[in-house]
């Protein structure tokens, strides 16, 4: 039997998994990849505490990160492939406009 | 066809002419350009013959005809001289009565002829378009001055022939000779101009109109009430700003110095509008104003005077001058100044009839040196010509017809008109011995320089250059029709004048009484003289006309033309008449550099003072500006400057931990996020 806190553990370690590949990763690429694990976890959270609650309201929820979740991904890969046409590069030590 | 009523289309067929020729002529082959110019004075002449004609039929009280085509314009009210107000209105109209009969017949017949010839004398020129537009405008401007009714209508054919004459004097504009003889024409004339503008203004504050019948009227009734007076200083004063506007365009003392010099244009122009009909304008204004001039017998014994000297004056540099256009220019001068030598006496008749024959035998001697000039490739010197007798000889021929008529040989046209004119200034009571023994001698010099030309261009050894010499030939028909048809003019226009001693009827003189009525002026009785005095003066004359000719016969033609003698013959006068009394330094002495000199000095005025305030103004602005500029820089910017570099400087160690890499500031915002999860859950206690 998987109990509510099964789903939260998995949901956690996803979660870190993304933090820390968000934190660590090099490649740009890989760090969207790792903020859209970020947002499952947290939809694996919506999804249990769903059931847990057996309320709809938390699977309506997950359905709208998902929708917001796509546009954020073409959102982020436009912005992706304009900075790969002025910098040449992928890699995002090498991207430090923010500065002064 | 009921042409007195149709006058006002005269001036406007050279109009259409005009802009035919000015507008579409370069595309036009010069055939159709000549037949337009040609047969738009030919309408016209037709037109004018027509009117002439049926004037001629009315009763001669009712020779004056008036034909309105609309008021030009309505300037209100004005106080005259006499106290009342005068509207200034004037009315675009036109007047045909035996004066202007006369001026048309003239200006139309002659000018036809002479578009003829133009086709043939300038056919090988370039703008021959251009030549005939200008022709055509000028007879526009001719017609309106001698047809208009009112005095403002004249001074439109005035100015107007003035601007023609100053286009084709300088119709070979690339000539700076050509172009300066045609700006001296025109600034001359503006002295005149401005003499006869005077005179119109003053017939208006006098008379309250300007229309040549009214005012004519007015002197008659003032003059029936009393209210104006002979020898009045405002008709003495008027007479003389209008003589002033005439001695400009008749080229009479002190005002003649251009005419000379308009000789730079063609030929054809020399002889239409320098010798027929445009120089002539002053003595038809000064006639059409008889009624003023009546009033003011001193201003006429001026204008005889004037016109005394100016032809003695001419005539004495004509003796001389080597060019043959420039002796037959100062021939007209002189001859003007025959026509105001009869205006002045009152023979006004006299001078109108000196007038026509003059048309016809000058336009012939100028269109025959035209043909000479053509024959000689453009030689105008007439020590370079002689012996041309018979390689040219239509033109030869008419050319002594017209050298008879000027010299006075009795039975040609020159002979009837000079002798009245002499006669009159002789037995007038203006007139006076003096004026007459002026006018016989130069009827004797006129004769001399005549024939002088005759022989130094016909007989004699020829000097005509080698090159030149093969190619000598007769000019084409279109040339010498009309000279033959002119040269036929000047022997018989003199007989529409045969006067009372010759058993003649004076016919010419009853056709214009109507217009040169005397006004009811007492004056001094008028002597007579038997017919056979008459007969003895005219024969006298004629004695001094040949014995100018017998002189010249002596010196050009039985010793043949040189130089030295000639210049010897004259002695210490022969410098003096050869540069025209010095008169042109004398102008250029007193008026032309004056101006020059007001010129340089407006200039420099204008560089030193006027120049000198802009350029100063402009250095203190660039001084201001220099000033404006340092404190710019280095205070307001300083400031800036400042700020900028301290806030840059002070923040240095913030600026270390902005590293803009992404995963930093993540990091931080991850950090944070556990720390508040930290302290939410064990904080609280």
């Amino acid at each position: 039997m998987v109990a509510t806190h099964h789903y939260l553990f998995l949901a956690a370690a996803l979660f870190t998994i993304g933090v820390i590949g968000v934190l660590t990763r090099r490649n740009i690429m890989i760090v969207l990849m790792s903020i859209e694990l970020m947002m499952n976890a947290v939809n694996i959270n919506l999804i249990a505490f769903s059931n847990h609650l057996q309320q709809v309201n938390g699977q309506i929820f997950a359905i709208f990160v998902i929708t917001v979740a796509a546009a954020e991904a073409a959102v982020g890969l436009g912005i992706v492939i304009a900075m790969f046409k002025n910098k040449e590069t992928m890699n995002i030590n090498e991207i430090d406009l923010m500065k002064w | 066809m009921n042409f007195l009523d149709l006058i006002w289309l005269i001036p406007l067929f050279p109009v259409v002419g005009f802009l035919v020729n000015g507008l579409i002529g370069k595309r036009l082959p010069k055939s159709v350009v000549g037949i337009i110019g040609a047969g738009a004075v030919l309408v016209s002449f037709i037109f004018s013959a027509g009117a002439v004609l049926q004037l001629a039929q009315l009763p001669a009280e009712e020779r004056s005809h008036t034909v309105r085509l609309y008021q030009w314009f309505d300037a209100g009210a004005a106080q005259t001289l006499g106290g009342q107000m005068a509207r200034f209105q004037v009315d675009f109209g036109f007047l045909l009565d035996p004066l202007s009969s006369v001026m048309i017949l003239v200006v139309t017949g002659i000018g036809f002829l002479i578009h003829v010839y133009s086709t043939g004398y300038m056919h090988e020129e370039d703008g021959f378009y251009r030549f005939f537009a200008y022709l055509n405008l000028f007879m526009f401007s001719m017609l309106t001055l001698v047809l208009g009714s009112n005095y403002l209508m004249m001074f439109i054919g005035w100015e107007g022939v003035g601007l023609c004459s100053y286009l084709l004097i300088g119709y070979y504009f690339h000539k700076k000779s050509a172009g300066d003889a045609a700006k001296k024409a025109f600034v001359v004339n503006r002295v005149g101009d401005w003499g006869l503008s005077i005179g119109i203004m003053l017939i208006f504050v006098s008379f309250g109109t300007i229309e040549f019948t009214a005012v004519g009227e007015a002197v008659r009734e003032g003059l029936a009430a009393g209210s104006f007076s002979v020898s009045d200083p405002l008709f003495i004063g008027i007479a003389l700003a209008l003589f002033v506007g005439a001695t400009g365009k008749s080229a009479q003392l002190p005002l003649y110095v251009w005419l000379p010099d308009a000789m730079e244009g063609p030929t054809p122009v020399s002889a239409l509008i320098h010798a027929a009909t445009m120089v002539t304008a002053g003595v038809y204004m000064v006639a059409r104003s008889n009624f003023i001039f009546q009033m003011a017998p001193e201003a006429m014994a001026v204008v005889a005077v004037i016109g005394a000297l100016t032809a003695l004056f001419a005539a004495s540099i004509g003796l001389v001058q080597n060019d043959i256009k420039r002796v037959l220019a100062y021939s007209t001068v002189s001859q003007l100044g025959y026509m105001f030598l009869a205006l002045g006496v009152g023979a006004f008749a006299a001078g109108v009839f000196h007038l026509m024959t003059h048309a016809f035998f000058k336009a012939l001697l100028f269109l025959g040196s035209g043909s000479v000039i053509h024959a000689m490739h453009h030689e105008q010197d007439m020590r370079k010509m002689g012996a041309l007798k018979n390689k040219i000889p239509i033109t030869f021929k008419t050319m002594a017809i017209g050298t008879l008529a000027i010299a006075g040989i009795p039975g040609l046209a020159g002979f009837f008109s000079k002798d009245e004119i002499l006669w009159k200034a002789f037995s007038n009571p203006q007139g006076h011995v003096i004026l007459w023994l002026l006018g016989v001698v130069v009827a004797g010099m006129t004769a001399f320089y005549m024939f002088r030309l005759l022989f130094m261009t016909f007989y004699g050894e020829s000097r005509v250059d080698h090159h030149v010499e093969h190619h000598i030939h007769e000019s084409p028909k279109s040339m010498t029709i009309p000279l033959m048809v002119l040269a036929a003019g000047s022997v018989v226009s003199g007989y529409l004048g045969i006067p009372l001693w010759l058993g003649g009827t004076n016919a010419f003189e009853h056709w214009l009484e109507p217009v040169f009525e005397p006004l009811p002026i007492t004056q001094a009785a008028i002597v007579e003289h038997s017919h056979a005095f008459e007969a003895g003066m005219a024969a006298l004359s004629v004695m001094v006309a040949l014995a100018g000719i017998y002189l010249a016969y002596r010196k050009y033609y039985k010793t043949s033309y040189r130089a030295e003698t000639e210049v010897a013959s004259y002695g210490a006068a022969y410098p003096v008449l050869q540069n025209k009394y010095y008169v042109d330094e004398l102008y250029d002495g007193l008026f032309v550099n004056r101006v020059k000199d007001a010129g340089v000095g407006l200039w420099k005025f204008d560089a030193k003072l006027v120049d000198g305030a802009v350029n100063g103004s402009a250095s203190l602005t660039v001084t201001g500006a220099n000033g404006s500029n340092w404190w710019d820089r280095w205070i307001v910017d300083g400031i800036v400057r400042f700020i900028g570099g301290f806030i840059k400087t002070a923040s240095w160690p913030i600026r270390l931990i902005e590293t803009g890499y992404t995963q930093n500031y993540a990091l931080v915002m991850v950090l944070g996020v556990l720390i508040i999860i930290g302290y939410a859950l064990w904080g609280g206690q």
